[in-house]
């Protein structure tokens, strides 16, 4: 057992203030001490993405973070998508776009896509690529993942011209 | 699959790191992004007594245009220099590099400082350092020196760096005019290490000859390597494919036995060195005659 440390950052909108050793992962910090458990451990050196979680508005991998690390960050996990019970359109394009099977690899996929549509709502086939690479599934194949970023990116379009027009 | 203990500090500038390295003396790592080192903590490879977390040194972060050349801060993250338009405008082969690191998820988080302290042999930025004869500035107990590329990668994972020095900027230098330039790697899949990769600079004179050249490969040996005999195949001479057919057979004889594993065995290794080089020459070639 080292010194803990006294750290402080915001998950969802909700502010944490925890003592965590060093050694802790952003990730075992997430799931255990805070009880998200959404964000999910696979691999633990940050090859499958399942974990990934955005930190300071950026998808990252919280398994090969430490919490330590996250001490004033701003954070959002899977749990911070879905409003007042209805799913982010992200969510919901992967529901009707057959985008998972399993699930467990989703949570850290939705993430990587809500960085990438902020960034560029039109992405080019080439960038959803990019970042879907950062992943791995072994259940879908891919194809059902890149339509069902393609159908989030159209919702999120449609939301902002609505958004825009009210 | 968890790291084992150990102190943390986040020092706020760059003498308290070197202070605080200089009190753990060989027993203490830097942390700057964390994509190489955490790994390793989380397999136990690595057991320092305490990680020293770069990230609370603002002064660190930063990507400037400097005497035409490029001077990034040890702790710009690799993402930063990828969508910074000085790099993509004036900097083509070092954005080209970037966008082969990984995955966008680990290049937010990487630092160009640390892939080049982690010095991997199969790791994009330290083989662009060197064929470009970037300089890498590194902060120790008796001050600032500065360290060329060619004498920063020693063997694997290991710089020129004392225990007590962190390194805190690297600069790279503008291309010359009529020069083209290219980096190509074969990976088993899109984002993951190397199994060999080759850099290549070329440059024309006014007649259209090779006025220089560089060839530096990559996942190959311990270190990025030159491919120099490969190099003198090249200047003064015409491109075209026949020459870089020599001068590839030349970079696949020259190197040592490269590294056999799991993933490649040694001669597959050199044959991609053989064909990168030919390829990288050719792509660099048509760059260049693009940019004369």
């Amino acid at each position: 057992m080292t010194t803990p440390r006294r750290i402080r950052m915001t998950v969802n909108g909700q502010p944490y203030e925890a003592l965590v050793e060093p050694r802790t992962t952003l990730v075992d910090f997430l799931r255990g001490e805070l009880g998200l458990t959404g964000t999910h451990v696979g691999c633990e050196h940050g090859v499958c993405g399942a974990c990934t979680v955005l930190w300071n508005g950026r998808a990252v991998r919280s398994c090969i973070m430490l919490a330590v690390q996250a001490d004033g960050a701003d954070l959002t996990t899977v749990e911070g998508l879905a409003r007042d019970g209805v799913l982010h359109p992200i969510q919901q394009a992967f529901l009707e776009g057959r985008g998972l099977q399993c699930g467990f690899c989703t949570p850290g996929f939705l993430m990587s896509v809500y960085e990438l549509l902020r960034r560029s709502p039109d992405p080019s086939d080439d960038e959803i690529m990019d970042t879907l690479g950062g992943h791995i599934c072994r259940c879908t194949g891919y194809q059902a993942i890149v339509k069902s970023v393609r159908l989030a990116a159209e919702k999120l379009r449609q939301a902002d011209a609505a958004h825009a027009a009210s | 699959m968890k790291p084992p203990s150990f102190e943390y500090a986040a020092p706020a500038t760059v003498s308290d790191a070197v202070s605080l390295l200089q009190g753990h003396e060989g027993d203490a790592k830097v942390l700057s992004g964390g994509q190489s080192l955490i790994p390793l903590l989380n397999m136990r490879l690595a057991r320092p007594a305490i990680v020293v977390d770069l990230a609370r040194i603002p002064a660190l972060d930063y990507v400037r245009e400097v005497d035409g050349g490029l001077a990034i801060g040890a702790m710009a993250r690799q993402r930063t220099v990828e969508f910074s338009p000085l790099v993509r405008s004036g900097h083509p082969l070092l954005h080209a590099a970037t966008l082969l690191i990984a995955h966008p998820q680990n290049r937010n988080q990487g630092t160009v400082g640390g892939s080049l302290a982690h010095a991997d042999p199969a790791a994009e930025l330290p083989a662009v350092a060197l064929a470009l004869d970037a300089t890498l500035r590194a902060a120790g107990p008796n001050g600032e020196r500065t360290i060329g590329a060619s004498d920063f990668f020693v063997t694997y994972l290991t710089t020129a760096l004392e225990p007590a020095e962190v390194l805190v900027e690297a600069r790279f230098p503008a291309l010359a005019a009529r020069t083209g330039w290219s980096i190509m790697e074969v990976a088993r899949r899109h984002g993951d290490f190397a199994l060999a990769g080759a850099v290549s600079t070329l440059t024309l004179d006014g007649g259209g000859h090779c006025a220089g050249a560089r060839i530096v490969l990559f996942g190959v040996g311990s270190t990025p390597v030159r491919a120099r005999e490969a190099e003198r195949v090249v200047v003064g001479e015409r491109p075209d494919r026949a020459l870089f057919d020599r001068a590839g057979e030349k970079a696949g004889a020259e190197i040592d036995e490269p590294l056999s594993d799991v993933h490649a065995s040694a001669e597959y290794r050199r044959d991609l060195a053989r064909v990168l080089t030919r390829r990288a020459l050719a792509e660099a070639a048509a760059r260049a005659t693009g940019a004369a």
